[in-house]
């Protein structure tokens, strides 16, 4: 069970969580102009990556607020966490 | 044939306290600081139980977890009885009683020992090969199986006994109390860390505890001497914890780990009430130290399973700790140095050793010489080739081994025996560690596999992490701990070390036999019966990679996981197929490291508080009222009222009647209520829900229905537009906290811009419905100061008001279809409103009714439930609500996806009424609906989702999905069931009233 940091509250444990998928897929925002295979990559296709990960949390047991994890999901070391909106880390 | 075996005096057993047991029936003494083990042992008793697939007899082989064999059942037949107990782990208690298991009908004469006479007929993968063709006889052949099969019997009676979990967190956790871990609890207790130790064991020191020899020694002491001082030592330190009887099973990523506490399973029975018996530790350390030891490995030759036959280290151990002699003709049969151990205590305690047998050619170590002076013969460069003896082994036949160690040579000797020792040298208990992430490497030197890549603050220490001698694990100790911990100092710097061990060995994973494979018995797991031979038969069939393997022989998938076999496993595969060892990995070792009871998993969370419940207010009323209640998620909700026996049916079909024909009042505190404010609180709605919004006049109410981004839908309810800026809306009951949840992510990450507030208000209020044509007839007298006139407070509209001076809010919002009023009022005030309601109802036969009556009423109707009529597979077109589907708006949730190739098939399953050909027959919700009942295969259009019986249209009435269900109106369809054929028909799904009459009536 991880101990994720959240941006707002701090050190938690995982249990207060929910993971959300793959970070920074952004809904497009004229869906009625997006050919079928266009909304289906935006809807479906996620990558499942070994090594370094971008994903979406939620503090749901704690502040409710969403945020952004780095992790390595080959050990689940948290390399990094930000809040919506801020840019990913780069290193 | 009882013997006593005690040998000499241990200071580890109270011989002043004599505990009398049972084992199959028969009283036996032991001693206090017995195992049921050693005190079996100590009555001359090996034969313990049968194995599993061919029933051949088996005795006690270890002396710890290990245990493959002696695993018994505990106190049958009653309410404490627990299987797969190792005779090895549970200590004796006056009282005890245990039995063999896996064996019928006793131990000595077993019906299924047969299987071990039909055992070439039963090689790996016998049953997948056999048992599944053809394949309609498996349920014949299942029964046998199962009947044959099994390990011990699971309880049938409550559990009397009291479990618990408990939050430790500590700064180091230290797994394991022998002297690498009583060494590391020390200097992380004395530099200031709060530490906990934790041993599996009720004593603490491991095996060098009970080490009574001039071998192995520490600054001039005997080992276990020196030792003794520090545990004493460490039993002052306040800020140590040591927890014994604990065992380790489980090891997670950050430090996370699981451990069972055992408190009563060692005392009598008559002393267990009311204390709690296993815990369940929750414990998270900032760093770890892996002290778990190493095993001890057998060795694989023909008929190495026979009762007699124990590890070597088990010997020394009966022998030192538990002053137990394994046998009156003891043989040792190693491929190192461990066995000349074993021989010392043995000898040392004046037990009878006939001879010892080494692999090895040349050997030499100063414990060797010992031997050797003492005229013990060692037989060197032999093997074991063959055993002989039933029950108990009576002897072994003994070959010399050629130089390559590929065959043997020369003549047979026999040697009688009544016990055989045998070492094949040690592996790392490598399992938490590899539970933890670690990953493993493979030393060639002397095959094992030892700690490579740590995860993060952890570390292993002593011979888990392949420091098998006394001098290997000190002189690396002080160092890994200082830079582990970060401290200056230890106490252990210049220790003096004297060991007599050498580190030779001659490993051979399948030793050779004078006979062909197909010939002999190997055994490589003990408890689940897979020999070399299997493995070797696995790789002919084209099994490589050692999970296949693993799954297709069934070695290492018992209750002890192979924790002595899966090494030898490999190595035979290694050598069968030529790849390194490597390379081909381990099998993964999966949590628990040991079994763990239910009770311990489940802790308090048993019964009413196996999952938290949800009143509404009012539900005191509702158990007042003798209701039935049903779950719904997490809520208890009156389901029917039953008046004078009635059962469900009869009181379902008066509730919804009386409902219809004058008034009825329902419970619908459980839907989810959300408070929504802000700017741009319209436009949110516009973006979450199908229909529009932004028009909706302050005090209207509207019905919505909410989809997923991938059109299917999800969520419906009536959104009340309570002011400009100010909306509640309502959810289903289950779906209240998804729903929350789902549109605060999308105001968090897609919509960040707009200015809306949502806040959970469900337990905020009580709302009490009151439906049916006298409805306003009631809440007009309930709130007497509001205008009920249609023209004020017309159906879909609000309105605030006062009961007694509290304030309320009334919506005019129906989902039975007719004429009704729902109350909302703060929560605590729900239940004197309910029985205002009640009270003034009376002259109108006001009737309370449940979820079922709901259920019914809205299906009269053909409202949706969403999660019963739907599954996630259904747009609002399915659904043949396209009228809710705003063509205006530019987008909303799930908008694009409602005109995908696959959602505007003509062909996909759509919601319908149906009528049944016999008003009186009521169809089976989930029942399949066809069209065709001839045609093979049966082509399957749909089923049924909702069913009643409607007392008011006085007949059966249903909803279903069917595929291109919107245009087979009256068509006749077939609902097959087992006994009989429903001839169905289709039609609208609303039923009644599709003129709305009655909402305004
Ligand atoms: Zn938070």
């Amino acid at each position: 069970m991880f101990i994720i940091n959240c941006p707002y509250c701090g050190k938690r444990e995982q249990s207060e969580f929910k993971a959300g998928g793959e970070a920074h897929i952004v809904r497009p925002k004229q869906p009625t102009e997006l050919s079928d295979d266009q909304w289906a990559e935006y809807l479906f296709m996620r990558k499942n990556i070994k090594g370094i990960q971008f994903e979406r949390w939620v503090h749901t047991h704690g502040c409710r607020k969403w945020f952004n994890v780095v992790r390595d999901t080959s050990n689940d070391v948290i390399k990094a966490v930000y809040k919506m909106g801020e840019k990913p880390p780069t290193k | 044939m009882t013997k006593n075996l005690r040998v000499k005096t241990s200071k580890f057993i109270d011989e002043t306290y004599k505990i009398s047991f049972k084992f199959n029936g028969t009283t036996y003494y032991g001693y206090k600081g017995d195992t049921l083990a050693s005190a079996l042992l100590a009555n001359n008793i090996h034969l313990v139980g049968r194995s599993f697939k061919y029933h051949r007899p088996r005795g006690i082989m270890t002396a710890g977890s290990e245990e493959p064999n002696a695993i018994v059942q505990l106190h049958n037949n009653t309410s404490r009885t627990e299987p797969n107990v190792r005779a090895t782990e549970i200590e004796i208690y006056e009282g005890l009683e245990a039995s063999s298991q896996n064996c019928w009908p006793s131990v000595n004469f077993d019906i299924g020992g047969i299987n071990n006479f039909l055992s070439p007929v039963l090689p790996a993968g016998f049953y997948y090969k056999t048992f599944m063709w053809p394949a309609n006889f498996w349920e014949k052949y299942e029964y046998f199986i199962r009947k044959s099969a099994g390990l011990g019997k699971s309880p049938t009676l409550p559990d009397p006994d009291i479990y618990e979990h408990r939050y430790i967190h500590c700064d180091v956790l230290i797994i394991g109390a022998g002297i690498s871990g009583i060494m590391a609890a020390k200097t992380a207790a004395r530099n200031g860390f709060k530490t906990l130790l934790v041993d599996e064991k009720p004593y603490l020191g491991g095996s060098t505890i009970y080490q009574n020899s001039e071998h192995f020694k520490i600054n001039n002491q005997i080992s276990s001497s020196w030792l003794e001082k520090e545990i004493n030592e460490i039993k002052k330190i306040e800020n140590l914890e040591i927890k014994t009887r604990t065992s380790v099973a489980a090891y997670h990523g950050y430090n996370f780990l699981l451990a069972k506490e055992n408190l009563t399973d060692h005392i009598p029975l008559e002393q267990r009430n009311n204390k709690t018996r296993q815990r369940l530790l929750k414990i998270r350390a900032k760093k770890v130290i892996t002290a778990t030891g190493s095993l001890e490995r057998p060795l694989i030759f023909d008929n190495n399973d026979r009762p007699g036959i124990l590890l070597s280290s088990a010997l020394e151990k009966y022998a030192n700790l538990f002053g137990v002699a394994c046998g009156e003709k003891n043989i040792l049969f190693t491929n190192n140095d461990s066995a000349y151990e074993t021989a010392i205590s043995l000898y040392q305690k004046g037990i009878n050793i006939e001879a010892i047998i080494d692999n090895r050619e040349e050997i030499d170590s100063k414990l060797i010489k010992e031997i050797e002076r003492n005229n013990i013969k060692i037989y060197k460069g032999y093997t074991v080739v063959d055993t002989s003896g039933y029950k108990r082994i009576s002897k072994i036949s003994i070959m010399q081994l050629s130089k390559d160690g590929q065959k043997v040579i020369g003549s047979k000797k026999s040697i009688s025996c009544d016990c055989l020792g045998i070492s094949g040298g040690w592996t790392p208990a490598v399992h938490l560690f590899t539970q933890s992430g670690g990953k493993l490497k493979f030393r060639d030197e002397d095959q094992v596999f030892i700690p490579d890549k740590y995860p993060l603050n952890q570390i292993s220490i002593g011979s888990c992490n392949g420091d098998f001698t006394l001098d290997e694990i000190l002189s690396n100790i002080h160092k890994t701990l200082k830079e582990f911990l970060n401290i200056k100092e230890t106490d252990y710097e210049n220790l003096e070390v004297y060991s007599s061990f050498n580190k030779s060995k001659r490993n051979i994973w399948l030793l050779p036999s004078d006979k062909l494979i197909g010939k002999t018995k190997p055994f490589v797991d003990y408890q689940n019966d897979a020999t070399a031979k299997d493995i070797k038969l696995a790789l002919r069939e084209g099994f490589r990679s050692i999970e296949h393997v693993k799954r297709y022989t069934t070695t290492g998938m018992g209750t002890d996981q192979g924790k002595l076999g899966n090494m030898h496993a490999l190595g035979i595969i290694s050598e069968t197929s030529g790849s390194k060892m490597g390379e081909l990995g381990t099998t993964t070792f999966r949590p628990p490291y040991t079994p763990l009871t239910f009770g311990t998993i489940v802790g308090r969370n048993v019964g009413e508080y196996f999952d938290v419940f949800r009143k509404t207010p009012i539900h005191d009323w509702h158990i007042e009222n003798k209701a039935e209640f049903e779950n719904v998620g997490q809520w208890k909700r009156a389901w029917y009222y039953p008046k004078d026996g009635e059962n469900m049916h009869d009181a379902v079909q008066r509730e919804s009647k009386a409902a219809r024909d004058s008034a009825g009042i329902l419970d619908a505190s459980t839907l989810g209520k959300i408070d929504i404010q802000g700017t741009d609180a319209s436009e949110f709605l516009n973006r979450v829900y199908t229909n529009a919004w932004s028009k909706l006049a302050i005090g209207k109410c509207r019905y919505g229905l909410m989809l997923n981004e991938d059109g299917m839908v999800y969520d419906d309810g009536v959104t009340t537009r309570l002011d400009e800026n100010h909306y509640i809306m309502t959810t289903t009951t289950g779906g209240a906290a998804t729903v929350l949840g789902k549109l605060e992510d999308y105001l968090q990450t897609e919509w960040p811009e707009l200015d809306v507030y949502l806040t959970s208000v469900t337990d905020h209020y009580a709302t009490v419905s009151v439906c049916g044509p006298n409805s306003k007839k009631i809440v007009s007298q309930v709130i007497p100061d509001l205008d009920f006139s249609d023209e004020n407070f017309p159906h879909m509209s609000f309105k605030n008001a006062k009961i007694s001076n509290i304030k309320c809010r009334v919506m005019r919002i129906s989902f039975t279809g007719e004429h009704s009023y729902e109350i909302n009022i703060q929560a605590n005030y729900g239940k004197s409103v309910w029985e205002k309601c009640m009270e003034v109802g009376k002259e109108f036969n006001i009737t309370p009714y449940g979820t079922e009556t709901m259920h019914l009423l809205r299906a009269e109707k053909g409202f949706i439930i969403v999660g019963q009529d739907t599954d996630a597979t259904m747009t609002p077109i399915d659904l043949q609500m396209d009228w809710i589907v705003s063509k205006k708006k530019y987008d909303f949730i799930g908008k694009r996806s409602l005109y995908r190739s696959d959602t505007i098939r003509e062909d996909r399953k759509q919601l319908v009424g149906l009528l049944t050909e016999n008003p009186n027959e009521v169809l089976e919700e989930g029942a399949q609906i066809v069209a065709d009942i001839k045609k093979t295969p049966i082509e399957m259009l749909g089923h049924v989702t909702s069913s009643y019986y409607s007392p008011n249209l006085k007949k059966s009435i249903a909803l279903g999905v069917v595929k291109g269900g919107k245009n087979m109106m009256g068509k006749k369809l077939v609902i097959p069931m087992e006994n009989k054929q429903i001839n169905v028909t289709v039609a609208d799904p609303v039923f009644l009233d599709k003129e709305n009459k009655r909402l305004n009536a």
